[in-house]
C-alpha cells in the first residue's frame, strides 16, 4: 500500500522547505500584509467616521444659515416697517410745521395788511382834515369879509360843533 | 536592474527546463537503442490501466512527460541516498534509465514491499531500504509551489508597505480577496476577533499551499500534474502542524472539558472513564487524523477520477481500435466535466482544512467557559 505510506523523503523535505516558507511568509508578507489591510480599513473607518462627522456639521450650518436667514429677514422687515414709520412721520411733521408756518405767514400778512390800512385810514383822514381846513378857510375868507356876515357865521358854526 | 535580473531567472528557468528535457530525451533514445533489440516483443505486453494510474498519482524519481512510441521523456531528478553500507550518493536519476538499470549498487525495485522505491543490492542478492531524500516528483513540484508562494506574496507585500493607501492592482487585486476570505471568512468567526492575528500566518500560508497544490496538481505537464496534495505524507505534515498549534494553544478549561465534561452523568466518567475516552479521541486523535484523510483521499480521488476515464478509451482501444476512437468524445468529456467538479474541490478542499484548523484553534480555548 505505497499509496498510504507516507514516503520519508518527502517527509523531510516537506516538514523542513513548509517550516521555513511558513516563517519566510509570516516575516516578508502576511505581516506586512495583514497589518496593511488592518491599517487600510481602519483609515477607510476613519475616513467614513469624519464623513459622517462633517455631514452633521454641515446639516448644523445648514440649520443655523436657514435661521440667520430668517433672523435677516424679520430684521429686514422691521427695518423697513421702521424706515416707513419713520417716513410718515417726517412728512406728518413737516405737513404740521409748512401749516403752522403758513398760518403765522398768513397771520403776519393779515396784521401787517390791518396796520396798513388803519395808517392809511389814518393818512386819509389827515389829508381830509387839511383840506377840509383848507376849504374852510377859504371859504371863511369868502365869507367873512363882511361883519355881519361874520359873526353870523361863527355862531353857526359853534351851534354845529356843539351838536356834534 | 530589478527586472533584468527577474527575466534572467525566468530564461534561466525556461532554458533550463529545456536543456534538462534535451537530454532526458538522448538518454531515453540511446537507452532505446540499447534495450529494444531485446525487449521488442515484450513490450506489446497486457495493458494494465491500475498501474499506470497509480505511477500518475504516485512518487518518481523522475518528472515523466510523455512517451512517444517506445521512448520515454523525463525530467531527470537528483537522488540523495544514504546508506549504511556504501555512504551518500547523489547523481540524477537519468541513472536508473528509468528504473532498467542499477547504479553505484542501487537500483528501483521491480517487486515486493519496496516497489518503485530505491534499494540497494547486497553482495548476497538480498536488498536493503537506504535513507531516501531525493528530490523526487513531489519534492522538486513541493518545491516549485513553494517557490511560486514565496514570490506571489512577497511580491505583493512589497507593494502593500509601499504604498499602503493605494488600491490593490495585479497580482494584489486578485490574492487580496483571498486573503481577506480567509480573514474574516475563517480566522475571525472560527477563533474570534481579538485572537485571530496569532494564527493567520499559518492560516494563510495553509491556505494558499493546498489551493495552489490542488490547481497545480490539474495542470497536466511539466510544473503541474504532480499529485502533491494527494500524497500521504504532504497532508500528514499539514494535519500534525494543526494538531501542534491546537495542543500549544490549549488552556485549562479545554482539558477539565475532556476528563470531566460537565453536564454528563458521573457514571459515565466514574468507574469506567468512557466520557473522557469518547471526547479525548474525538477531540484530540480523531481530528487530525480525518484532516490527513480528508485531503489526501479528495485530491488522490479525483486524480483517478480523471485517469480512469482516459483510461477508458486506451482499455476500449485495447479491445478495437475503432472502439477507443468512437469511445474517445464520451470520454474527453467526462474528464472535462470532472476537471470542472477538481477545479471546485480544489477551493473547497483548501477552504474545509483551514476552517476545521481554524475551528480547533478556536475551541482549544473556547470551551473554558462551559
Amino acid at each position: 500500500m505505497e499509496l498510504i505510506t507516507p514516503g520519508f523523503g518527502l517527509l523531510f523535505w516537506m516538514i523542513i522547505s513548509f517550516l521555513i516558507v511558513w516563517a519566510i511568509l509570516k516575516k516578508y508578507a502576511w505581516k506586512p500584509i495583514l497589518n496593511a489591510l488592518k491599517n487600510r480599513e481602519k483609515s477607510i473607518e476613519n475616513a467614513l467616521h469624519s464623513a459622517e462627522k462633517v455631514k452633521a456639521e454641515m446639516e448644523k450650518l445648514q440649520a443655523d444659515n436657514q435661521k440667520l436667514l430668517a433672523e435677516a429677514r424679520v430684521e429686514r422687515d422691521r427695518i423697513l416697517r421702521d424706515a416707513r414709520e419713520m417716513k410718515d412721520r417726517i412728512i406728518e411733521e413737516a405737513k404740521i410745521l409748512a401749516q403752522t408756518e403758513g398760518k403765522k405767514q398768513i397771520d403776519a400778512a393779515r396784521e401787517s395788511i390791518l396796520n396798513e390800512k388803519k395808517a392809511a385810514l389814518k393818512e386819509i383822514k389827515d389829508v381830509v382834515a387839511v383840506l377840509s381846513l383848507q376849504v374852510a378857510e377859504k371859504m371863511l375868507r369868502e365869507k367873512l369879509s363882511g361883519e355881519a356876515s361874520q359873526g353870523e357865521y361863527i355862531d353857526k358854526l359853534l351851534n354845529e360843533i356843539k351838536l356834534n | 536592474m530589478k527586472l533584468n535580473i527577474r527575466r534572467l531567472v525566468f530564461d534561466f528557468l525556461i532554458f533550463g527546463t529545456g536543456l534538462l528535457l534535451s537530454t532526458a530525451q538522448v538518454k531515453a533514445n540511446e537507452a532505446d537503442t540499447l534495450s529494444n533489440k531485446s525487449e521488442q516483443p515484450e513490450k506489446k505486453e497486457a495493458f494494465k490501466p491500475g498501474e499506470i494510474i497509480f505511477e500518475h498519482i504516485g512518487d518518481s524519481y523522475s518528472w515523466p512527460i510523455a512517451t512517444f512510441k517506445d521512448v520515454e521523456v523525463a525530467i531527470p531528478l537528483p537522488v540523495i541516498v544514504y546508506s549504511k553500507t556504501s555512504g551518500v550518493h547523489v547523481f540524477f536519476s537519468s541513472k536508473f534509465d528509468h528504473g532498467h538499470a542499477s547504479y553505484q549498487g542501487l537500483e528501483i525495485a521491480k517487486e515486493g514491499k519496496e516497489k518503485g522505491k530505491i534499494v540497494e543490492v547486497q553482495p548476497d542478492g538480498t536488498t536493503i531500504k537506504p535513507i531516501d531524500i531525493s528530490i523526487t516528483k513531489n519534492v522538486l513540484s513541493l518545491f516549485i509551489s513553494l517557490g511560486l508562494m514565496l514570490w506571489m506574496f512577497i511580491s505583493i507585500a512589497r507593494r502593500y508597505v509601499r504604498e499602503p493607501d493605494k488600491a490593490p492592482k495585479g497580482l494584489q487585486s486578485f490574492l487580496e480577496p483571498l486573503i481577506l476570505f480567509v480573514r474574516d471568512d475563517i480566522g475571525i468567526p472560527s477563533i474570534g476577533k481579538e485572537r485571530h492575528e496569532k494564527y493567520m500566518p499559518y492560516l494563510l500560508t495553509v491556505f494558499f499551499f493546498i489551493l495552489i497544490n490542488n490547481m497545480m496538481g490539474l495542470i497536466p505537464i511539466f510544473p503541474g500534474g504532480a499529485n502533491l496534495t494527494g500524497n500521504i505524507a504532504v497532508t500528514m505534515v499539514l494535519a500534525i502542524l494543526t494538531f501542534i498549534i491546537t495542543m500549544v494553544s490549549t488552556n485549562k478549561g479545554f482539558w477539565v472539558h475532556i476528563v470531566n465534561t460537565p453536564g454528563v452523568p458521573w457514571w459515565l466518567k466514574l468507574p469506567v472513564p468512557l466520557m473522557p475516552f469518547i471526547e479525548f479521541s474525538s477531540s484530540i486523535v480523531i481530528r487530525p487524523f480525518v484532516l490527513m484523510i480528508r485531503l489526501f483521499a479528495n485530491i488522490t480521488a479525483g486524480h483517478i477520477n480523471v485517469l480512469s476515464f482516459i483510461m477508458l478509451i486506451f482499455i476500449f482501444g485495447a479491445m478495437k481500435p475503432a472502439i477507443g476512437w468512437s469511445f474517445s468524445p464520451f470520454s474527453v468529456a467526462f474528464v472535462v466535466f470532472i476537471y470542472f467538479i477538481e477545479l471546485l474541490v480544489a477551493f473547497i478542499q483548501a477552504y474545509v482544512f483551514t476552517l476545521l484548523s481554524a475551528l480547533y484553534f478556536g475551541m482549544a480555548k473556547e470551551e473554558s467557559h462551559h
